[in-house]
């Protein structure tokens, strides 16, 4: 089947219909609409592929998509940053529903206040999750928003030289010099046990559970920090937040996470969620947008986008920060997956995480030639184990067995903060996904090495 | 339309709360208990509802429904391209093998979605004229920062260090300025001539040693086509400086131009306007960069490369010789990606050509219909959006803000108001292709009712919209005693 | 009409004297301005001790959808600066040249209030008069 013109079924005017509404406006061709455009550039060659019909399409992606492991075909332990967990069917039943999923921003609050709510509790429920007065809308991952918080306690602070600890993300690191490297602040990395922090730091960064999966006394970093005037900047996970302490407890200043384990998919890294709190007094140097409560012309109660002021379209060159469109849609799956959840099912999740990891720990630890450098001090879900032969062989043969190992943190930039007898490190995460059979089989592919 | 009990959304989540309520049933432990770690590190006061599955389920349904949306009613807002966003698109990224894959597992494991992704840098490159493509950028904002950083790395690589100035159309969206400021420039204003085109006159005094570039949206933000824009990127690359195109509204331009080829150096696309990714009250977007070949070895990283080898091409992550570094966690929102590339191989060649001509067409369709009773201000062929301005009704009391809250009761969502700033009362309209003639004349005389209304009952279009959940809200009380999230009445 | 027994700045503040001995000035901004921002939500203000300087950026005034700088009509050291307005910055919109002031400033001299406009000047200014 041939034809010359092709209609997609996208567009709903036909030839005909096209000349109709050409003509209303004197006009034959819908090329002489783009006459503005100099000759010698308008109508370029267009070298695409011919259209596909939608079973072409799922057919050619299913192909494409069946290349990949996905993480649900078989045991898989890795996490650093990225994390598997359970999804509640109505998460995504909710969230795809067309009045959310084809909205955009809430611009007009009149028409928008399912939107707006919807943000309204996930500021609460957040606040609430990492001990902290007030968050915003969202970010657009945990690594921006936590660059965003380096910058945000440089504005506060008036100072420009930030300690970022040693057992932070690389990766967030990173992101921590690509957003600072043009405003002349001096990024150090500091050793975790012992921090230096001056009179002129911004801010002190630190990982809560850490990279590497332990868990560091906040409260002596906060009191560290605020001795000289600097703030403390933590970014978090979510579901360790069921159950452990928030960062809010002990005084942080400014909390971000990555809120992908909140009812996300892994999706091969995004679209993610960043989390982002504060304390109330810091709120004008926030970045985002926020929700308020309010009322209307009639005293009903309604939401609106509010503080726009900090915000790109009001301050232009001299906003808190150039986010626009952030990632509301998983702010508001992250809504419905706490709502659902629930303060029991959290803290049942975080629980859960926590014993399995502690037991694949504590097996691992007993098998020759394994052993658990960091395990002295508490962790949550993931551990760092130091192998008796070079991780990325080891991650080869367990996925002979359909095993996905853990994070291979012997090459850079995971290896540059650790000490140099730990060569051979595997960052092995643990959540309620995997069960006590995963974790069986994990140690039995180890207990080939020794 | 009304709703009983809990389905009414009065009540916000804690307070639907009851003690013993659970939303899910957690699976048993399955392994021996394992000791907790210090008392001291463990919580007691997490404040999270208790509410069970149906109640949650009632509860998001409801909210959902206060919603305008594209599914729902025509939404012409002006600059964000509010097309149909085809169901497969979303079906195709749920696949398990997209949706369910970890960003750090090993390529070997991941070579259908380093394969898609490598394909879509190769559309989009194709399709803007460009050579190099990022796809790491996030939203379009974040594209911006991304390309600004790398017209200042590659500046600095030259040791041209003194230039410090970015200078920014007067119509330009507020994110070009501020992520000029992210990354470090001093912004100075490019004004506009009387036809809405970059005054060239104003253009020669900004260029300069001190002039890093320009930021230019095309079209422009009045949804006119720069006729001297040619002409801009000649005088700034005379000058030494590099030009930046915002891709915001490259809807208009599919197929019929390519921004390479008149001499932008690179720019960002915004895949969830011109390639139909879902806005979702908000975002996820995606805003890929795109750049001519001085500026590839200073994209951000990743990007993805492919290698020949005896069974087909390998793909891998790779990271820029020079890159201005990692914008996010990993590799850029990949579901979204997974829906501009289903999208793109939908359409083709012939069909993104139809998607511009369709979108201009149904924007100038307005634009003949209503320039009679609104006053249009650059009275010319406008690309994928009017810029019209309610000057006229101003007269009787009624402003621009008035007609888009009065178009709300008669189920159309407004167009975007106030902006761009340089033209009083905006109202810009942005129809996309996606609509029919059916819908469009509807639109056409809701606006001309609106006129007679600013007329008859003035008062009355003052006080709409009549029929919304609520009705002008006090936006002041709000900033001045900022309420942003439930607490516990004591 | 604004108010004779003070002084104008072409930015929109007012100067008036309060007590001329201790060369102490209120400072303000006109009812022009008030209505131009609309409701005003926020002040970004210095602290009392600190200096502000003839027509230097002395703070900043927050509408719902607008950000302006204020600009010190005068020369001096803030004496006080108007706590009302933290929780009622609408003040200024109800009454901007009395209960909304702003700060009061001890000026180095007061002869630098003879180079404002004078109330006439400045209506003249904003053609309202």
């Amino acid at each position: 089947m041939t034809t010359a013109h092709f209609q997609s079924h996208y567009i709903p005017n036909t030839e005909r219909e096209q000349a109709e509404m050409l003509a209303t406006l004197g006009l034959t061709s819908i090329d002489e609409l783009f006459h503005d455009i100099p000759d010698e550039y308008r109508n370029p060659p267009l070298n695409l592929p011919e259209p596909l019909s939608e079973l072409e399409i799922q057919r050619e992606l299913a192909g494409l998509a069946s290349k990949n492991r996905s993480l649900g075909s078989g045991p898989s332990f890795l996490g650093a940053g990225s994390y598997h967990h359970f999804i509640p069917a109505i998460v995504k039943a909710l969230m795809t529903r067309g009045e959310f999923l084809t909205a955009y921003t809430p611009y007009q609050p009149e028409v928008s206040q399912g939107t707006l709510q919807v943000i309204y509790e996930f500021q609460t429920l957040i606040s609430s999750l990492f001990g902290m007065e007030v968050a915003n809308a969202g970010m657009y991952d945990g690594a921006t928003s936590l660059a965003e918080g380096v910058l945000m306690a440089c504005r506060v602070t008036n100072r420009e030289r930030v300690a970022v600890s040693d057992t932070v993300s690389p990766t967030y690191l990173q992101v921590i010099r690509t957003y600072c490297q043009a405003h002349g602040i001096d990024i150090e990395v500091v050793r975790h046990w012992e921090p230096e922090v001056g009179d002129d730091t911004a801010c002190l960064v630190v990982q809560y559970p850490n990279f590497y999966g332990g868990l560091e006394d906040l409260g002596d970093f906060a009191q560290l920090a605020h001795g000289h005037g600097a703030l403390l900047v933590v970014s978090t996970d979510p579901t360790a937040c069921g159950m452990l302490n928030p960062p809010g407890h002990y005084s942080a200043d400014i909390v971000t996470g990555e809120g992908q384990p909140l009812g996300i998919p892994t999706s091969y890294g995004g679209p993610y969620l960043g989390l982002f709190t504060c304390k109330e007094q810091y709120i004008r140097q926030m970045p985002s947008r926020l929700v308020g409560r309010t009322v209307d012309s009639q005293g009903r109660t309604g939401y609106v986008l509010t503080l726009q002021t900090r915000e790109q379209h009001i301050r232009r060159e001299r906003a808190t920060s150039n986010i626009c469109t952030n990632e509301a849609l998983y702010a508001l799956a992250s809504t419905i997956y706490l709502a659902a959840m629930g303060r029991q099912g959290l803290k049942q999740v975080a629980e859960l995480c926590y014993h399995k990891a502690h037991y694949a720990a504590s097996r691992i630890e007993s098998l020759p030639g394994y052993n658990l450098p960091f395990q002295r001090g508490p962790f949550f879900q993931e551990f760092v184990v130091q192998c008796p032969a070079p991780p990325a062989e080891i991650n080869r043969k367990l996925m002979e067995r359909n095993i996905l190992g853990g994070l291979d943190i012997s090459v850079p930039p995971y290896s540059a903060p650790l000490p140099p007898d730990l060569d051979k490190g595997m960052l092995v995460c643990v959540t309620e996904m995997n069960s006590k059979e995963d974790i069986d089989a994990l140690v039995a592919g180890l207990a080939e090495f020794n | 339309m009304l709703k009983g009990g809990s389905r009414d959304t009065g009540k916000l989540l804690m307070e639907r709360s009851v003690p013993g309520r659970a939303g899910v049933v957690a699976p048993p432990l399955d392994v021996p208990e394992q000791p907790l770690p210090d008392a001291s590190m463990l919580r007691d006061d997490l404040a999270l509802p208790e509410v069970s599955e149906p109640e949650v389920v009632q509860y998001f349904t409801a909210l959902s429904q206060q919603n305008f949306s594209i599914d729902t009613q025509f939404y012409p807002l002006g600059s964000c391209t509010m097309k149909y966003n085809p169901k497969i698109n979303d079906e195709m990224a749920f696949l398990p093998g997209f949706a369910a894959i970890h960003p750090l597992q090993p390529p070997d494991q991941s070579q259908g979605a380093l394969e898609l992704l490598h394909t879509l840098q190769e559309y989009l490159g194709e399709i803007t004229g460009m050579s190099g493509v990022s796809l790491a950028t996030l939203a379009g904002a974040h594209g911006e920062l991304a390309g600004v950083l790398m017209m200042r790395a590659y500046h600095h690589s030259r040791g041209d260090t003194g230039r410090i100035k970015m200078a920014i159309p007067d119509s330009a969206h507020g994110t070009n300025p501020a992520s000029a400021a992210m990354a470090g420039f001093e912004v100075v204003t490019l004004a506009s001539d009387e036809d809405g085109n970059v005054d060239l006159e104003a253009l020669h005094e900004l260029v300069g040693p001190d002039l890093a570039g320009v930021m230019i949206t095309l079209p422009s933000t009045l949804g006119l086509f720069d006729r001297n824009i040619v002409e801009v990127c000649r005088i700034v690359h005379e000058a030494g400086g590099l030009v930046y195109g915002d891709g915001a509204n490259m809807n208009a331009l599919l197929g019929r131009a390519k921004l390479g080829d008149l001499g932008f150096d690179v720019i960002h696309l915004n895949l969830h306007k011109t390639f139909s990714t879902p806005h979702g009250g908000g975002g996820p977007g995606a805003g890929p960069v795109c750049c001519a070949p001085i500026l590839e070895p200073y994209l951000a990283a990743p990007i993805v490369t492919a290698s020949a080898n005896g069974s087909g091409p390998t793909y891998a992550l790779s990271n820029p010789e020079q890159s201005i570094g990692k914008m996010s966690g990993y590799h850029g929102n990949f579901g979204v990606l997974v829906r501009a590339y289903t999208y793109i191989r939908t359409l083709g060649d012939a069909g993104i050509k139809s998607i511009s001509g369709n979108a201009v067409l149904n924007a100038n369709y307005l634009l003949g219909a209503l320039k009679d009773i609104y006053y249009l201000p650059y009275d010319r062929t406008c690309m994928h959006e009017v810029v019209l301005s309610a000057d006229w009704q101003r007269a009787r009391g009624v402003s621009g803000l008035d007609v888009a809250k009065r178009l709300l009761d008669y189920g159309f969502h407004a167009p975007t108001m106030y902006f761009p700033l340089i033209v009083h009362e905006a109202l810009m309209i942005e129809p996309t292709e996606s609509e029919n003639r059916y819908t469009l004349d509807a639109f056409i005389e809701a606006l001309r009712q609106i006129n007679r209304e600013s007329e008859t009952d003035p008062d009355m279009v003052h006080h709409a919209p009549h029929t919304t959940p609520v009705s002008r809200l006090d936006e002041a009380g709000a900033a001045r005693h900022p309420d942003l999230r439930w607490r516990p009445k004591t | 009409m604004s108010p004779e027994d003070r002084k104008y700045t072409r930015e929109h503040e007012w100067a008036k004297v309060e007590d001329a001995d201790a060369k102490l000035v209120s400072v303000g901004i006109t009812h022009f301005a008030q209505d131009e921002l609309g409701d005003i939500v926020y002040f970004d203000l210095p602290n009392a001790g600190d200096s502000v300087a003839y027509m230097q950026k002395m703070g900043e005034v927050e509408s719902v959808k607008a950000v302006s700088d204020l600009f010190s009509p005068v020369t001096g050291r803030i004496d006080a600066v108007n706590s009302e307005l933290v929780d009622h910055p609408e003040l200024v919109n109800d009454d901007p040249f009395e209960a909304g002031w702003i700060m009061r400033v001890v000026l180095e001299d007061l002869g630098e209030l003879d180079t404002l406009m004078s109330a006439n000047e400045y209506d003249e200014y904003t053609g309202a008069s």
